[in-house]
């Protein structure tokens, strides 16, 4: 047992400020648990959302020592021995109060994306799929909507105003996952990502990548995929060329 | 997690902290790095590509890749295997053919723009530390839309590729017979290198199978879309590699061609 040097961001949208707090932490214990401790016995109105404690529900980002991360999957052995932990709100969204934030920026972009469309002549039960063909999309389902790529992304972070033609990289790997999706009947997903999610607003720079807690490879296997297939529509000579001579639809499915 | 009724991105102010980033970590070293990495290369390479001399050894048939395909009318005969048809003239490089397009090749790389966006243009210089300019539009405008066109670079690249692998090929061939010294290892490492991250680029793994929907009906696509997917999850790693084989393999021939070193033979 030890004691940190905690400074915790408190306030709501009027204004706020860092709060220190001495307190105690245990061997194997997380941000999250100490989080809890001072809310427990020093701030008992300290907002922090929180559900499963196993990195699984997404509930708890936040910003510890400047690095987006899940208060509950951040252990205390990461940081030195008297080491101040600083803890922040997630910078990119609207602050509700102390650590907790208005996420329905993501909600609204998730609804402004279409969802599967299956195969007219196909009826529920009687989808078939090789594994192999579904596999790229899986890895896109092991998101947990944490939001910490979205929180990261300096395309709307450090720019307001991107955030009406930008959807973010957590809505890139969904059109992507539905993209490569081998049953979805849907013709327009590459024209919708690069016309109305801001595909292009990506620089690829991977910070969406480095924060995610399920390692999903999200710029190279959804983002650079996706960017990609735009190309090969609208700027691969060679594409074009092969469309001509053997009279050939879009994409071979 | 909470929502709100209230769909607009602009309305409610984001929490008031001032400072810019509370990372504790050095998250400048990458950024430093990067810059001083990859301007020694440039400025190494501009002074190599505009020498004009040093590129050829006679005796062994090694050609710096710098040289490759060697076309200007100021090449040594043998080393111009397709030709000599350029002018020569002190700003126009031997491998004027090729160098345009392997420069474009690797800026419009994925690795690479991630490296310079954040190294030199700071865009942003680490993941939650603020990327200082007033406005941002990405790669949705002239000039950085232009980054679509990787693909016809990457084309063009892998003819080169192979060029190299033919001037590796014919090193080989010494005008005593087959010959066989360090150089030839060290060409022979710098071809392999270069595969490894050309054929391991974005562009090479979504033309190879990548586009398509259904890898189960294309089973040679997809075996070829595992290789460059290997292959491109290291392709940070090649990209350095490369940069690193192509000066060195550079050197290497010029020392030998200027007589500062010997090439350790094994074999004539």
């Amino acid at each position: 047992m030890s004691t940190r040097t905690f400074r915790v961001w408190r306030g709501d949208d009027e204004g706020g400020e860092l709060a220190d707090f001495d307190v105690e932490v245990n061997e194997g214990e997380v941000v999250l648990d100490v989080v809890h401790r001072i809310q427990a016995e020093q701030a008992p109105d300290l907002a922090v959302r929180w559900n499963c404690k196993a990195g699984k529900c997404g509930s708890c980002s936040a910003e510890v020592n400047g690095m987006p991360r899940l208060m509950c999957m951040t252990r205390m052995n990461l940081f030195e021995e008297g080491e101040t932990v600083t803890v922040t709100p997630l910078r990119t969204f609207p602050v509700v109060r102390d650590l907790v934030t208005d996420v329905s920026f993501n909600y609204r972009k998730a609804r402004e994306t279409p969802a599967f469309a299956p195969p007219a002549d196909l009826k529920p039960g009687e989808y078939r799929m090789q594994q192999v063909d579904v596999e790229r999309s899986q890895e896109f389902r092991k998101c947990i909507e944490c939001f910490l790529c979205q929180n990261t992304c300096h395309v709307v972070r450090d720019h307001e105003d991107n955030k009406e033609p930008f959807a973010g990289p957590r809505l890139f790997i969904r059109a992507a996952e539905l993209e490569m999706h081998p049953l979805d009947a849907r013709p327009d997903r590459r024209e919708l990502a690069q016309d109305e999610q801001g595909l292009g607003y990506c620089n690829i720079t991977k910070c969406c990548t480095e924060v995610c807690p399920e390692h999903i490879r999200i710029t190279d296997n959804g983002i650079i995929p996706m960017k990609e297939r735009v190309a090969g529509d609208r700027y691969d000579p060679l594409v074009w060329l092969g469309r001509k001579i053997f009279r050939k639809g879009r994409q071979e499915r | 997690m909470t929502t709100t009724d209230d769909t607009s991105v602009s309305s409610p102010p984001r929490a008031a902290i001032a400072t810019r980033t509370f990372r504790t970590d050095k998250w400048m070293r990458v950024p430093v790095l990067t810059v001083l990495g990859l301007t020694a290369w440039v400025a190494y390479a501009t002074f190599r590509v505009f020498y004009q001399g040093d590129y050829w050894v006679a005796d062994y048939h090694y050609l710096t890749p710098f040289y490759s395909p060697c076309v200007s009318e100021g090449c040594v005969p043998e080393s111009a295997h397709f030709g000599r048809f350029l002018p020569d003239h002190p700003l126009i490089p031997y491998a004027a053919l090729s160098l345009p397009f392997l420069l474009a090749f690797r800026l419009t790389c994925y690795y690479y723009r991630k490296a310079y966006y954040r190294s030199f243009w700071l865009s942003p210089p680490a993941c939650a530390v603020p990327d200082g300019h007033a406005k941002y539009t990405g790669e949705t405008r002239f000039p950085l839309i232009g980054q679509n066109l990787h693909r016809y670079f990457f084309y063009a690249a892998f003819l080169i590729s192979i060029i190299n692998t033919w001037d590796a090929i014919l090193a080989f061939h010494s005008p005593s017979g087959f010959g066989f010294g360090l150089g030839n290892l060290v060409l022979l490492a710098n071809v392999v290198f270069l595969w490894c991250y050309t054929f391991g680029c974005h562009s090479c793994r979504h033309i190879m199978g990548g586009r398509l929907r259904h890898f189960s009906k294309h089973p040679v696509r997809y075996r070829l879309w595992t290789v460059a997917s290997t292959l491109n999850n290291r392709h940070m790693m090649w990209a350095w590699i490369t940069l690193a084989s192509l000066a060195l393999t550079d050197f290497y021939v010029m020392a030998v061609a200027a007589g500062w070193i010997d090439d350790l033979r094994f074999i004539n």
